[in-house]
Parts: C-alpha cells; sequence; structure tokens
C-alpha cells in the first residue's frame, strides 16, 4: 500500500479547553469565562470522543498531542492524566510522543505544573505575552512580569521543553523597546519562543476600540515590517532562527504538534470548537465541533459524537491548505506532493515572477518563501492560488 | 376640440428646488384633475433619477380643466420642461409649444443662474412671463427684495408677481385664475387647413412603443391618420391620440392650439426627433416650422465593463437605453487596456452622470468610465480637419498643424462673500472674464470657458467652494486654437490609454502631478514598486512610485485556521477579479474617476 498524503506530516491530537479566568481584549479564539465547571462531565466527554475518533482512525501512531485555548491550565492535572491515559490505551504512541499544554505564566498554575508533568506533559508553552507590567495590564493579562519569569522558571526545571508567547508591534512599541524586550526573553533561555505581532481581530474588544479610533499608536505596515525584519535577524544571531512565520526554535526544538499542521498532517480536534483534517477511506475530511461548550458537552453525552457535519475537501481545497500551511515554514514545500494533492500544476510563470521579486525559492523540488516573502505571504499565496 | 380663446398653454420657469413640481402638483390637485387618494409628490417627474435627483429629463405634459372665474372652463395645457443646462436644445422646444411661462422664484433665496437661462428662453420664445413668489410661508422669505431682483436682473415687471406656497396651498387660486386672464390663448390655428404640429418630446414605452408629445398648430389630428415626420421623413399610421391628465386618456381629436400625444407603432425614439414638424402623409404643409436642430453630444467618455464577461450585457443594456434616449450616442471601442467597451456621447455631464447611474442601477453593470473629453478639432498639416472624441485617438504630432477646443460661455450666480472664490476657480480653469455685474448682495459674472476645464469637476468644485450658493449656466461659444496636448499616464511603465486626457500646455505639469499623486493613493501596493508617471509624447512630467506591499501575513495560522484562511483567500482572490489587470498591476475601478478629480 503506498503512504497516504498525510503520512507525509503526521498524526496529532488536538484537545481543545475553552475556559479563561478572564477574557484577553486581543483575542478571538474560543474562550468563555465560566463560574463553575464540571469536571467529571467534561472528563467524560473527552474520554468518550477520544474513543470514538480512535474506532474511526484505526490504529495509527500518535505523534504529539497539544493542550489549548481557552487556558489549559486551569485543567485539573488528573483530568490531563486520565485524557493521556486514555490516548495510549487508544493508539500506539510515538516513544517521543510530544505532549504540550499552553500555560498561564500565574504562580497558581506553576503550582500544577509538577502535577501535569507526571500526567505526561512534556512541553509547556507560556503566554507570557509581554515583559512590560504597563502592557501586560494594557493587554488584559491579568499576570505581572515577576510572576511571569517565576513561573517560566519552575518549567525550566519541571519539563524538557518551554516555549514562550510574546506579542509585539503593541500600542507605542518603538523598535528599540521592542529589541530590548526581546533581548529579555532570548536571555531567559527558552528554546522556543512564538512571537506574534499584535492583530486587530473584528469581534475582539480591541477590534472595537480599533474601529472607534481608540486604539491610537500601533506602528503601519512599514513599520511593522521593520519590526518584524529586525525580529528575524535578533532572533538568528541569538541561535533561535525562525522556522515559521512568527516561530522561533534552537533547531530540533520545533513544536512538533504545530508542524503537523503546517506539513499538513492529519489530526483529530476535540472539544468545543476545535478542528480537524482526517484521512479516511481514502478522503481528506474537515471536520468541526460545536463551539458553544455546553452545546458540546451535551451533544457528546446526548448522541455520542462531539461534531457538526464534515465536509470533504476537494483535491484544489487540500492543495491550496497545504500552500497556504507549507509556505509559512521555513523549509518550504514539496512541489510534487502540492501537484499531487491537487491534480494541478503549480503555475511556472507566476512561480518565476515572484522569485524574480525575491519572494520565492524554488530549488530541487522544494518551493519555500524567502523572509521578505514570508512577511507578504498573504500577497504570494494570492498569487499563487489557481484563478 | 376645444376654442382657441379657451386654451392656455403654459410652462414653469424655475431653478432646482424652487417648488415648480410642487406647484404642478397643486394645480394638478386644485382642479380635480386626479382623485385625492392618488396624489403622490411630484406627478410629473416619472423616472426614479428625476425623482431622486429633483430634475426633470423629459418634457412632461398635464391637461387641467379649470372653470375660470368668468363661468367659462378653460383648458390649460402645462408643459413641465427640463431644467437643466444639458438639455437647454429641448428646453427651447418646449418653450416654443406654449405661448407663456409662470416664473417660480424662491423668495428665500432669488433668483438662480438656472433660471436666467430659461427665462430668456421664454423671452426667446416671446413668452408672456407671470412672476410668482414661492414660499412665502416661510420667516425668511423676502418677496419684496426678491421681485425687485426680478426685476434688476431680468427685466421684467414683478409689481403684480403672484405671492403663494405651494407646500400649504396659499395662492393656488391666484396663479389659476392668472394663467387665464394674463397668458394669451394661442396665437394661430386653422382647423381648416392641413396638419402642422411641432414634436415636442418623445419617449419609449414597452407597450405602446414611442408615445410622441405633440402641439397642434394647424390642421386636426385624428386616430388612423397618415403621418409623416418632415425632417426624418418616417410615415406612420397614428394607433391612439390623446391627452395627460397626467394618466394617458384617449380622446377623438387634436385642435390647434391643443397639446397631447400620439402613438403609430414607432420602434425607435431616435425616429422622433426634437422639434421636429408633423404633418399628413399626403396634402400636408411644405414647409416645416424652423428652429430644429438634432441633439448634439459635446461630452464623451468611455464606458466598460469592469468584468469583461460582462460586455454582452452592457451592450444589452445601452441599446435598451438608447431606445428611449435619441440623444445619447455610442460605438463600440477597443482599449488595450480596458478590452471591450463603447465610447458615448451626452449633451452634457448630468446626462452622463444619468446614463452611467441608470446602467448600474437599473441594468446592474458594474462600469469604469474613463476621462470625459470634449470633441476637439484637429486641423492637419494636410489642411484636413479631424474631430478627436477619443484623446487614444491623437494623430501623430507631426501630422498636427493645430487644434482647437470648444468654448463656452458660462453665467454664474454667487452671493458676495464667495466671489473671490469662484473668480480664482475660473481663472485657474483658464477662464477669460466677459462681464461682472451686481444685483444686491450678488454678484453675476459670465465667463468664457475652455468647455475641457468643465466637464468634468468644475460643477462639483463650484458647489463645494461656495457652500452650495452659486448656480452655473453655459452655452456653447464656438471654437477656440489653443496650445493642447495630450497626456499619458504610464503605471509600472506601460500607458493606460484609458486615463488619458488632452490638456492645455501650461496645464500639463499640475495636472499630471496632481493625477499621479491622486493614483498613488489609490492604486494598492503590489509586491513591486510601481512607478506611475504623466507624460507629454514621451517625455515624463510627473512621476510618484507606489512603494511595495512590506507586510501582509497572519501571525497566527494553526490547525483550527486553515479552513477559514482557505476560504478568505479565496474571497480575497475573487476580489482581485473586480480590479483591472494592467499588465502585472492591479487598478481598482474607481481609481479611473477619481483620479481626475481635481482638488483646486
Amino acid at each position: 500500500m503506498t503512504a497516504e498524503d498525510w503520512q507525509a506530516g503526521g498524526f496529532g491530537l488536538y484537545i481543545h479547553w475553552p475556559f479563561c479566568l478572564s477574557k484577553c481584549p486581543y483575542c478571538d479564539f474560543n474562550s468563555h469565562v465560566a463560574a463553575t465547571i464540571d469536571m467529571a462531565a467534561w472528563q467524560r466527554a473527552y474520554l468518550s470522543e477520544i474513543r470514538r475518533i480512535g474506532t474511526e482512525t484505526g490504529p495509527r501512531t500518535v505523534n504529539t498531542v497539544f493542550f489549548g485555548g481557552g487556558t489549559p491550565s486551569l485543567m485539573a492535572p488528573d483530568l490531563v492524566a486520565a485524557i493521556l491515559e486514555t490516548v495510549r490505551a487508544t493508539w500506539p504512541c510515538a516513544n517521543d510522543m510530544e505532549v504540550t499544554l499552553e500555560a498561564n505564566p500565574g504562580s497558581v498554575e506553576a503550582g500544577r505544573f509538577r502535577g501535569y508533568r507526571d500526567a505526561g506533559v512534556t512541553r509547556v508553552s507560556l503566554g507570557v505575552q509581554a515583559l512590560n507590567d504597563a502592557d501586560l495590564r494594557r493587554l488584559g493579562r491579568l499576570h505581572s512580569t515577576a510572576e511571569a519569569r517565576a513561573a517560566f522558571d519552575v518549567a525550566r526545571s519541571t519539563f524538557e521543553r518551554v516555549s514562550f508567547d510574546l506579542i509585539y508591534a503593541r500600542q507605542g512599541q518603538t523598535p528599540a523597546d521592542w529589541q530590548a524586550e526581546l533581548g529579555e526573553a532570548l536571555a531567559m533561555a527558552a528554546d522556543h519562543l512564538s512571537l506574534y505581532q499584535l492583530t486587530i481581530e473584528p469581534g475582539t474588544a480591541f477590534g472595537d476600540r480599533h474601529a472607534r479610533g481608540l486604539l491610537r499608536g500601533l506602528p503601519d505596515d512599514d513599520r511593522a515590517a521593520d519590526l518584524f525584519t529586525a525580529t528575524q535577524e535578533i532572533c538568528a544571531a541569538a541561535g533561535l532562527p525562525a522556522y515559521e512565520v512568527s516561530n522561533h526554535a534552537r533547531p530540533g526544538a520545533e513544536s512538533r504538534h504545530n508542524m503537523i499542521y503546517w506539513r499538513y498532517g492529519d489530526y483529530a480536534g476535540i472539544g468545543p470548537g476545535a478542528h480537524g483534517r482526517l484521512t479516511l477511506g481514502g478522503q481528506r475530511w474537515a471536520t468541526e465541533t460545536p463551539l458553544s461548550p455546553s452545546s458540546w458537552l451535551a451533544q457528546v453525552a446526548q448522541t455520542g459524537r462531539g461534531e457538526t457535519p464534515r465536509t470533504v475537501l476537494n483535491p484544489r481545497e487540500q492543495a491550496a491548505e497545504y500552500l497556504l500551511m507549507g509556505l509559512r515554514l521555513v523549509e518550504g514545500l514539496s512541489v510534487a506532493r502540492y501537484e499531487r494533492l491537487g491534480q494541478e500544476q503549480i503555475d511556472p510563470g507566476k512561480v518565476a515572477d515572484l522569485e524574480q521579486l525575491g519572494l520565492l525559492e524554488h530549488h530541487a523540488g522544494i518551493l519555500r518563501a524567502t523572509a521578505a516573502g514570508r512577511a507578504v505571504l498573504n500577497a504570494v499565496i494570492r498569487e499563487l492560488l489557481p484563478d | 376640440m376645444t376654442e382657441l380663446s379657451q386654451i392656455r398653454n403654459f410652462s414653469i420657469v424655475a431653478h432646482i428646488d424652487h417648488g415648480k413640481s410642487t406647484l404642478a402638483d397643486r394645480l394638478i390637485q386644485l382642479t380635480g384633475t386626479v382623485a385625492e387618494r392618488d396624489m403622490k409628490e411630484q406627478l410629473l417627474d416619472s423616472m426614479d433619477i428625476e425623482r431622486e435627483r429633483g430634475i426633470t429629463i423629459k418634457a412632461n405634459t398635464v391637461r387641467i380643466e379649470y372653470p375660470a372665474k368668468d363661468g367659462k372652463t378653460y383648458v390649460l395645457n402645462l408643459i413641465d420642461t427640463p431644467g437643466h443646462v444639458d438639455f437647454a436644445y429641448e428646453v427651447s422646444r418646449s418653450m416654443r409649444a406654449v405661448e407663456g411661462s409662470l416664473l417660480v422664484v424662491d423668495a428665500t433665496q432669488g433668483v438662480e443662474a438656472q433660471t436666467l437661462a430659461n427665462v430668456y428662453t421664454a423671452l426667446d420664445a416671446d413668452h408672456e412671463i407671470v412672476p410668482v413668489l414661492n414660499k412665502i410661508d416661510l420667516p425668511a422669505a423676502e418677496p419684496a427684495r426678491v421681485a425687485e431682483q426680478i426685476e434688476d436682473v431680468i427685466g421684467i415687471d414683478a409689481s403684480n408677481a403672484i405671492q403663494i406656497s405651494a407646500k400649504t396651498g396659499l395662492g393656488i387660486p391666484d396663479v389659476l385664475e392668472a394663467i387665464v386672464t394674463r397668458l394669451p390663448p394661442p396665437h394661430e390655428g386653422d382647423a381648416t387647413k392641413p396638419l402642422k404640429a411641432l414634436l415636442v418630446d418623445s419617449y419609449y414605452d414597452p407597450y405602446l412603443g414611442v408615445v410622441v408629445l405633440v402641439r397642434i398648430i394647424d390642421g386636426v389630428l385624428r386616430k388612423g391618420d397618415r403621418i409623416r415626420m418632415m425632417r426624418t421623413g418616417g410615415t406612420y399610421g397614428v394607433d391612439r391620440i390623446g391627452v395627460f391628465r397626467p394618466a394617458m386618456q384617449d380622446i377623438a381629436e387634436l385642435g390647434p392650439g391643443e397639446i397631447g400625444f400620439l402613438t403609430a407603432s414607432i420602434k425607435l425614439v431616435r425616429d422622433t426627433r426634437v422639434g421636429d414638424t408633423i404633418t399628413t402623409e399626403r396634402k400636408g404643409i411644405e414647409t416645416p416650422l424652423p428652429g430644429f436642430k438634432p441633439s448634439i453630444p459635446v461630452v464623451f467618455c468611455g464606458l466598460f465593463p469592469v468584468d469583461a464577461n460582462e460586455f454582452e450585457d452592457l451592450r444589452e443594456a445601452i441599446e435598451k437605453l438608447a431606445l428611449n434616449d435619441a440623444s445619447f450616442t455610442y460605438e463600440m471601442e477597443t482599449s488595450a487596456a480596458l478590452g471591450f467597451g463603447f465610447r458615448c456621447g451626452f449633451l452634457g455631464l448630468l446626462h452622463l452622470e444619468v446614463v452611467r447611474d441608470r446602467l448600474e442601477r437599473e441594468y446592474g453593470i458594474d462600469l469604469i468610465t474613463t476621462a470625459p473629453s470634449v470633441i476637439y478639432h484637429v486641423y492637419m498639416r494636410d489642411g484636413t480637419m479631424m474631430e478627436l472624441h477619443n484623446p487614444a485617438d491623437m494623430p501623430d504630432l507631426t501630422l498636427v498643424d493645430h487644434i482647437e477646443e470648444p468654448r463656452i460661455r458660462a453665467t454664474i450666480l454667487v452671493p458676495d462673500d464667495f466671489l473671490g472664490d469662484i473668480l480664482k476657480l475660473c481663472q485657474d480653469r483658464r477662464g477669460e472674464q466677459l462681464d461682472l455685474t451686481y444685483a444686491g448682495s450678488r454678484a453675476m459674472v459670465v465667463y468664457d470657458l475652455p468647455l475641457n476645464e468643465v466637464v468634468f469637476d468644475f460643477y462639483d468644485r463650484l458647489k463645494s467652494v461656495t457652500k452650495g450658493y452659486a448656480s452655473f449656466d453655459y452655452q456653447m461659444a464656438g471654437y477656440r486654437e489653443d496650445y493642447l496636448v495630450k497626456m499619458q499616464i504610464l503605471v509600472n511603465d506601460e500607458p493606460v490609454d484609458a486615463l488619458s486626457t488632452m490638456v492645455h500646455r501650461d496645464r500639463a505639469e499640475m495636472r499630471g502631478r496632481a493625477m499621479v499623486e491622486k493614483l498613488k493613493e489609490l492604486i494598492p501596493r503590489h509586491m513591486f514598486k510601481i512607478p506611475v508617471q504623466a507624460a507629454i509624447g514621451g517625455r515624463v512630467i510627473a512621476r510618484e512610485t507606489i512603494a511595495a506591499l512590506r507586510k501582509d501575513v497572519t501571525a497566527k495560522c494553526y490547525g483550527g485556521d486553515a479552513t477559514r484562511k482557505r476560504k478568505l483567500l479565496d474571497k480575497q482572490k475573487a476580489g482581485k477579479k473586480k480590479m483591472r489587470q494592467f499588465g502585472k498591476v492591479e487598478i481598482p475601478q474607481q481609481a479611473f474617476i477619481n483620479a481626475l478629480k481635481m482638488d483646486g
């Protein structure tokens, strides 16, 4: 039997924990603030969904598990342990299976780190967001810089691998401010950093304020481009080069789970609002689940299936997804795989034009965006997508 | 048939918003011509655009029966004429069909330029004129001052002006009585003579074919008559005769002095030219009425579908529109940049806008409108002259001896406070002052201006520099030689013919600079930098560069974002199709028109 396409990317599980203590003004993720949470009910639902999907996929090796949210560090370590136990009982797991949990860098959460490690978590990703107390407050974060640093130290001594997130191109942030902050972050000796430019999303508190002209001092596109370029250079010099648009790692310390997305592997999405891509019976399915936590929970309990109707992705859609994911990676994508997925040639004229502009490189069957190309990746992809 | 002595034919002369349509409504209402329940605002303006803009594009007529104080019942025929300069010829024809006018002036505003032009047309047609001061119910009304202004500016007696409020109905009976007592009956008219009728206007009705508005001079028009259009030569059998009340009402015959309509299975409005003379096919008259001239477009522009696939839809829409508008011309045009479209001719800018609006609104076609152009007379070295309608067709300069451009005589009425702004505007547009007089606190300025400086946004500028207080009218004033050049716009080193314009050499740098600066704002950034240049015969006179796009990437894109991101890119990809591709550059639709708008 020939290998199925998803195997070029691997297989991972995404577990969505939808709750937060408060909603951040920039966040457009599926997160909710709830007064009380019935942990037992949530545990039953997660375990039931894992088993259901296991039955559908049959045996295949799980490479990674990722607990995202929301704020998964609000989960009881026992719940995390139960989920991982069930995963191991359902699928064969890679020996070096990566299990990541997104954590808030507060003191309360740090107290649970050991429990998570004992449950099987190998990596945490801390939502530090800024190393500046005034900006943390503006970003609606409940932690302080000091707490974040303390949480990071606990994480560093507890887990093999630690990453944290920072948001830059913030209101009033000068290039010098950001370079200093990034320098401090690099000095903390994480092996992985996710550095996101602040994006104003409609439907968030920042989105509303922006629409009303109340969000002043955001950098324009040219200044944002300068900040992006500086970020690439500083991280590369510090030994954490970009391996994706917003992700930097010491070689070998890349997020293997996220690599599954970008290499267009298969992933099961479990929990409210989680998306998946599953190759079943020779077709690639896009799966989604009910967005609202209570609906998802009730649906799983009542029907044993926490999903909204699935759709089959046609060749063109699969190729488009591989392209928009794969070009985010510094390693690029395989042209042969792209053309096999889409059953269509990539336009050599367009590729040549973009190469001419220094935005793309095409070499030995690999198509990759240059650093300049990654900064304008949406435009590059729009150009490459077939008409 | 009605006795000549009991017919009064009249029109209403007024500036936009001075209450012409409201007064017409009141006259119709008070005489019971329309049942109360069928009254709607502005009965006579039938097109949506007419209603929206408060302007009349086509002439309308209505027949009112009025029992006067002398005990006799009179037939009053009102012709509602187009009020805009673009339709000056149509106005003059309508005026020839009646013997008197009501001059309606807003008692809070005073006389405006447009009123002036139309009242002179009425005087040219030997009209008796009854001044009517409207809106006297408003606190700001100054009837005495405005009456004085009418005497000063227009030179007619306004001592017995009728004071009314069309809105409240005040004074309307006085107006009706004045129409009977102060306006004359038709001067001539002999029912025994061969048919002589003036074609006042016509429009296309999908059920009836072309409906023709006529004024009978001599003879009697009956159903079944064979008629002949004396200018176009067409002969037709009359199917229906009637009058507008204002709904169509059939009658047996129309006699001398009467105004009504006929239908005769005429397919094209083009075959019914405004101002033509209608007679019988046999035993008709020999000499047509004087004053006929075919309407001639003075402003041209290219209309192209934004989506090249809609060309056939555009063709169909234009053909349908042309059915009802003989003054609008079109021929197919191919532009290197825009593909297939039409070069269209219009009576003026308003006419252009009306046609464009209707194509977009009624037929749902997104259009690119290229720079409006006037007709230049290009005199060649070999002694021949070519009419240039499109800058893209400009011949090789070495073959050209000189170029002449059309000029206009513009009359502007403006409150004192804004006079300086107006003078500056006219001066900036290469105007030559012919006259400057005062009437009260208002100045009347007459300028000789090149039409090409006016066609695009002069009227908008005039309105904006005077906060809407100036009024403007013009007449064509012949051709004159000037130093004119074709200015090309190059985007990414490729000429965009749709943006080519003829400009005066002395103003070329300024216009070129303004255009490239505008285009820099209007063309979105691309992945490469784009030079935008204005050039005259290969020499660049202005240049801007649109910097390359440097940042357009989604910061976070994980497993849950794939679907949304893919759909968004698909949507953006579809949005790109709304733009026109010039070489590698995409230019949005609005850029074509907005690039030409001058801020100064």
